[in-house]
C-alpha cells in the first residue's frame, strides 16, 4: 500500500482528496459525514460578504444519455450567517484533527475586511485559508471573485493584505477566465502566497430551452452566465495546471498547487498529480454521486501507485510535467500510423467514414478476397444477417498514405482495436525550432518549404 | 379462475418507456453503411432512425422508417429481428445487440398514436393501378404508388384489410389495431380499399384489365392443405384458430390436450394460443427434427418457455375419435433419409412404430396452398408460385406480383412482402411514367 498522505504547504491530510469549496462543504454536518466516508480534507464553502441566493441556480450539460458532463451554477458564497459557519468550522476541526480543514474566504476589497475575516478564521483552529479569486458570477459583479483574479495587481494587493495578517497557510485560488493564468499566479506568489489552487469555474451559458426559448436554467424569466465545472472541464484544468507547472517563476517558488476541475475518478486524480498538483479538490462528481465516491478515489489511486511502484504522492507529483512541450519543440520526424486489428474490429466503419469524410482518406473497405469495395455495395434484394455479416468488408489503413492524425483511433468504439504504431520515418529527428534556425526561409516561403520537403522525402498530397 | 383472452394474449413486449428508448438509442454506435440496414430486407436506414430518437426528432425517426417500409409498425413487432437487423448488429459480438425492433415500434407508435401522417399523396398522374389483395405487399405497393401520384384501388376479399397482419399473427405479437392503423394510413394517401371483393367471385379479371393501367397481385396463399389422413375433418385449421383468437377469442374452442401438427411460425402461434387459453398439455408434432423446422430458433426457445412440448420425427397417420370427439392422434415414428426436393433430409416412416398421442383437439399448421389466381389468369408459375422477373412483373405484361404468392424461394415474411410491394411500385411507376412521356412526345 502506497502512502497517500500529504503535507501541502504545512497542511496535512491522510489522503490528497479534499472537497472543493462548494455546496458539498456548506455545513459542519455535511463535512462530518464526508470525513466519515474518508475524505482527506475539505475547503469550507466560501465565507465572507453577506449574500442572497436565487432558485434554479444549477444548470447542467447532458450528452448522449450521460447526465451532468458539466454543471454550471450561479450560487453565491455561503449564505449562512458568518457566526454559524465559524462555530461549525471550529467544531469540525476539533472532531477531526487529522483532516485538513481549510476555509475559503471572499470579502470586499479593503484591508480591514480581509484582516477581519482572516482573524476570525484563524480563531477557529482551521488548518489553512483559501482566497477565492475565482467565482465568475454574482460576486464578480460586486468587485470580488474573478474580478480580483483577472487583474494581477488586485491579486497581489489583496494577497499582500492577507499575508500581513495570516499565521496559517494561505492558498490563492485562481480563475480560469483569463488569457493566461500565469500572471495572476505570479502576482499571488510575489505577495507571498503559500500555495496556489486552480481552476475555479469557467464562464458559461448552459443552454436555451427550445420549448420556452428561456435560458437554462430559468431564473424568473431570465438567465445568465454561471460557473462551469465537471468532467467536461478537466482538459482545460489540466492545461492551466501544467502552464503553472512549467512556468519558471512558479517552479522556482516551489509553492505547491492544489488541482481541481472535473476530477471524478482516481484516473483523473492521477493525471492531475502527474501534471503537478499535490493536493486534489473534488466537487461536481460528489454533487452527482455523493461523498461515497471517495472510496474508489483512494482505492483506485492506491492500486495504480502500487502497480507503478510509487510509494508516496510526492513521487507522483509532476512526473509528466517534463514532457509538456510547445509545438516548436516537437519532433517533426516522429511518425505513427494507424493499424486496425481485424480480430478486435466489429466493422462499424466509424473509422472509415471519419477518415474518408473528414481526415485524410486512407482507410479502405476490403472484402474477404482482398478486393476494394465501396460502401452500400449490395443489391436491394440482399438481406438477412448471414449475408450482411458474411459480406461485410474490413476497414484497412493504407499505411503509406496515413498521416497519423489519430482520428480513427479516437472514434473507434473498441478499446485497443486501432492502435497508433510508431514507424521509422527515415528522417533524422528535427524540431521546427531547429529547422527554422538553420533554414528560416521554410517558414516564410512555400517554394523553400517544397524544396526542403523534396530533400528529406516528405510527400504530402 | 376464468382465463381472460385479452389479458393472456395481449402484446408480449411492453412499449419502451421514453427513458428506455433514449438510453437504448444512445447505445447505438451509428455505424456507417450499417450491417443492420443491409440485413433488413427493406433496408431501413436504422442508425439514422435511431439517432433521431436520441435527438428527440421522433417524427423524423418514423418518417425514416416508413420511407423504406410503409408497414414499419407491423415489422417492428413481427420481424424475426434475430435473423435480420439485430442479428447483424455489430454489438452482437458483445451479446447485446441494439433493440432495433422495439425502437422501431417506439418511433412508429409515436406517429400513429398522435395521428401524424408523415407522407402526402403525390401530384396526380392520371394513371390507375389495381392491387389485388390488401396484405402487407399490396398495401405497401398501393401506398408507394399513391405517394407517386397514381390513383390506386385495392380489392380485398376479406372484410378487413392488412391480410395476415390482421388475421394471421397472434395478438401476443401484433394487436389487430396496429394492422388496421397501417391500412388507414394508406387510405389517407388517397388509396381506395374495396373489401369483400374477390377476383373470380365478384370481381372479373376483364373488369380489372379494362379499368386499370397496371395491376399488382398480392393475393397471398390459400388455406392449409390436406394431410390426407382418416379423421381429418375433425382437425382444426391453424389459420382459422389464430383468426378466431384475434377476432372473437371467447368463441375459440380450446382442448384440454392439444396437438399441433407442424413446426413453423404459425404452428408455434397456434400452440401458444392453446397453452395460454388453458390447454393442460400442448404438443407440437413434426415429422423432421428441430434442425429442419421452419420456426426460427428464437421462436422455438419461446415455445419451450411457454411449456409447449415437441415430438420430432413423428408423423400423424389417423385422427382417432369416438362419438364425434377426438380421442387421440395416431402417429408413426420417422427417420431421416436422403435429401428431398426441398434439400432437407426426407423423413421415412419406421415400420411398426405406430403409437397414439392422447388428445382432444388437433390443429394443423403445415403451410398454405399455392395461389389459385395463377391458374385463373393463366400465369406462368414456379413450384406453384407466381413467376416474376427482377421487376416483379409476371408473364402478363403490366401485371406484377409480390408477397407470399411469389415466394418460391426463401422464407415468406411480412418484411419480404413489403420489399416486394415497394420494388413493384417503383417498377410500375417506371412503366407508367414511360407511358406518360411517350404520350407527351
Amino acid at each position: 500500500m502506497a502512502d497517500l498522505s500529504i503535507n501541502f504547504a504545512g497542511i496535512k491530510s491522510p489522503n490528497p482528496f479534499w472537497l472543493a469549496s462548494a455546496p458539498p462543504t456548506n455545513s459542519g454536518a455535511q463535512i462530518h459525514r464526508a470525513f466519515e466516508y474518508g475524505w482527506g480534507g475539505a475547503v469550507w464553502k466560501t465565507i465572507g460578504a453577506p449574500v442572497l441566493n436565487v432558485s434554479n441556480r444549477y444548470g447542467a450539460w447532458h450528452y448522449g444519455g450521460q447526465k451532468m458532463l458539466a454543471i454550471n451554477n450561479v450560487e453565491l458564497i455561503s449564505d449562512r450567517p458568518l457566526e454559524v459557519n465559524l462555530r461549525e468550522i471550529r467544531d469540525v476541526k476539533r472532531h477531526w484533527p487529522d483532516r485538513a480543514v481549510i476555509v475559503s474566504a471572499m470579502v470586499e476589497s479593503t484591508p480591514e475586511a480581509w484582516r477581519d475575516i482572516i482573524l476570525k478564521i484563524e480563531d477557529t483552529g482551521a488548518d489553512g485559508i483559501e482566497l477565492n479569486y475565482g467565482c465568475p458570477h454574482g460576486m464578480s459583479e460586486r468587485g470580488m471573485g474573478s474580478a480580483v483574479g483577472q487583474v494581477p495587481e488586485y491579486c497581489q494587493q489583496i494577497t499582500q493584505w492577507v499575508m500581513d495578517v495570516a499565521k496559517i497557510p494561505v492558498i490563492v485560488k485562481l480563475t480560469p477566465n483569463v488569457a493566461s493564468v500565469v500572471p495572476p499566479a505570479r502576482a499571488a506568489l510575489a505577495a507571498g502566497a503559500n500555495a496556489l489552487s486552480l481552476i475555479n469555474t469557467i464562464n458559461s451559458i448552459i443552454g436555451v430551452d427550445l420549448d420556452t426559448l428561456e435560458i437554462i436554467p430559468n431564473i424568473g424569466g431570465k438567465g445568465g452566465h454561471g460557473g462551469y465545472a465537471g468532467p467536461a472541464v478537466k482538459p482545460i484544468a489540466l492545461n492551466l495546471l501544467s502552464s503553472l507547472g512549467v512556468d519558471p517563476v512558479v517552479k522556482q517558488s516551489g509553492v505547491p498547487i492544489s488541482g481541481m476541475g472535473g476530477i471524478s475518478t482516481w484516473r483523473d486524480a492521477a493525471e492531475f498529480l502527474l501534471l503537478g498538483a499535490s493536493s486534489l479538490q473534488v466537487c461536481t462528481a460528489v454533487m452527482h454521486y455523493g461523498y461515497r465516491i471517495i472510496e474508489d478515489l483512494v482505492d483506485g489511486l492506491n492500486a495504480w501507485m502500487d502497480a507503478k511502484g510509487f510509494k508516496t504522492i510526492a513521487e507522483v507529483v509532476g512526473k509528466s510535467l517534463p514532457r509538456i512541450s510547445d509545438f516548436k519543440d516537437f519532433d517533426l520526424s516522429f511518425r505513427a500510423v494507424a493499424r486496425i486489428n481485424p480480430d478486435k474490429c466489429i466493422r462499424c466503419n466509424l473509422c472509415y467514414v471519419a477518415c474518408n469524410d473528414t481526415a485524410h482518406q486512407c482507410i479502405d473497405l476490403v472484402d474477404a478476397a482482398g478486393n476494394l469495395v465501396q460502401p452500400y455495395n449490395y443489391d436491394v434484394r440482399s438481406n438477412g444477417k448471414h449475408e450482411a455479416v458474411s459480406t461485410r468488408p474490413q476497414p484497412v489503413v493504407r499505411e503509406e498514405d496515413c498521416v497519423g492524425c489519430r482520428l480513427c483511433h479516437n472514434v473507434c468504439p473498441v478499446e485497443g482495436c486501432i492502435e497508433m504504431v510508431e514507424l521509422p520515418s527515415g528522417r533524422p529527428s528535427i524540431t521546427w525550432d531547429e529547422l527554422t534556425k538553420v533554414r528560416p526561409e521554410v517558414g516564410t516561403s512555400w517554394e523553400a518549404m517544397e524544396r526542403y520537403r523534396d530533400e528529406v522525402g516528405i510527400e504530402i498530397h | 379462475m376464468m382465463i381472460k383472452p385479452e389479458e393472456v394474449l395481449s402484446e408480449y413486449h411492453p412499449p419502451l418507456t421514453d427513458h428506455e428508448a433514449f438510453v437504448e438509442a444512445n447505445r447505438c454506435l451509428y455505424c456507417y453503411d450499417a450491417p443492420c440496414t443491409h440485413a433488413c430486407p427493406t433496408h431501413i436506414d436504422i442508425p439514422k432512425f435511431i439517432k433521431k430518437i436520441a435527438t428527440g426528432n421522433l417524427v423524423g425517426s418514423a418518417r425514416t422508417i416508413l420511407e423504406s417500409n410503409l408497414m414499419g409498425a407491423t415489422c417492428a413487432r413481427v420481424c424475426p429481428v434475430e435473423e435480420l437487423c439485430e442479428g447483424a448488429c455489430v454489438l452482437g459480438a458483445e451479446h447485446k445487440p441494439i433493440m432495433i425492433g422495439r425502437l422501431q415500434r417506439y418511433a412508429t407508435d409515436y406517429v400513429y398514436e398522435r395521428g401524424i401522417d408523415v407522407f402526402k399523396p403525390g401530384a396526380p398522374t392520371g394513371k390507375k393501378v389495381a392491387v389485388i389483395g390488401a396484405g402487407p405487399a399490396g398495401l405497401t405497393c398501393a401506398g408507394e404508388l399513391a405517394k407517386l401520384g397514381h390513383s390506386v384501388t385495392v380489392f380485398e376479399k376479406r372484410a378487413l384489410p392488412n391480410g395476415l397482419s390482421t388475421y394471421g399473427i397472434i395478438v401476443l405479437r401484433e394487436p389487430v389495431e396496429v394492422a388496421l392503423a397501417e391500412a388507414e394510413m394508406i387510405k389517407r394517401l388517397g388509396v381506395e380499399i374495396k373489401t369483400q371483393m374477390e377476383l373470380g367471385r365478384n370481381l372479373s379479371w376483364e373488369e380489372v384489365r379494362n379499368n386499370f393501367d397496371a395491376v399488382f397481385l398480392s393475393v397471398g396463399l390459400g388455406s392449409v392443405p390436406q394431410l390426407g389422413i382418416p379423421g381429418e375433418e375433425l382437425i382444426v385449421d391453424g389459420l382459422s384458430y389464430i383468426e378466431t383468437s384475434k377476432m372473437n377469442p371467447s368463441a375459440l374452442q380450446v382442448g384440454r390436450e392439444v396437438v399441433v401438427i407442424g413446426a413453423g411460425n404459425t404452428a408455434v402461434d397456434c400452440a401458444t394460443i392453446a397453452k395460454r387459453l388453458g390447454a393442460e398439455r400442448v404438443t407440437m408434432v413434426y415429422r423432421r427434427t428441430d434442425k429442419e423446422m421452419t420456426a426460427y430458433p428464437h421462436e422455438y426457445e419461446f415455445a419451450k418457455k411457454e411449456g409447449i412440448e415437441f415430438r420430432f420425427l413423428t408423423q400423424p397417420v389417423e385422427v382417432l375419435h369416438a362419438g364425434g370427439r377426438i380421442t387421440g392422434l395416431k402417429c408413426v415414428r420417422m427417420q431421416l433419409g436422403a435429401p428431398d426436393a426441398s434439400g432437407r433430409p426426407a423423413p421415412q416412416p419406421v415400420p411398426g412404430s405406430e403409437f397414439v398421442l392422447p388428445c382432444d383437439q388437433v390443429v394443423k399448421a403445415i403451410g398454405q396452398e399455392k395461389p389459385a389466381v395463377a391458374k385463373l389468369l393463366g400465369l406462368e408459375t414456379e413450384k406453384g408460385f407466381i413467376k416474376v422477373n427482377d421487376d416483379l412483373e409476371t408473364s402478363l405484361p403490366g401485371v406484377y406480383a409480390g408477397g407470399d404468392c411469389i415466394r418460391a424461394k426463401g422464407s415468406a415474411s411480412t418484411v419480404m412482402a413489403v420489399q416486394d410491394g415497394k420494388l413493384a411500385a417503383f417498377a410500375i411507376h417506371r412503366r407508367l411514367v414511360a407511358g406518360l412521356e411517350a404520350a407527351a412526345d
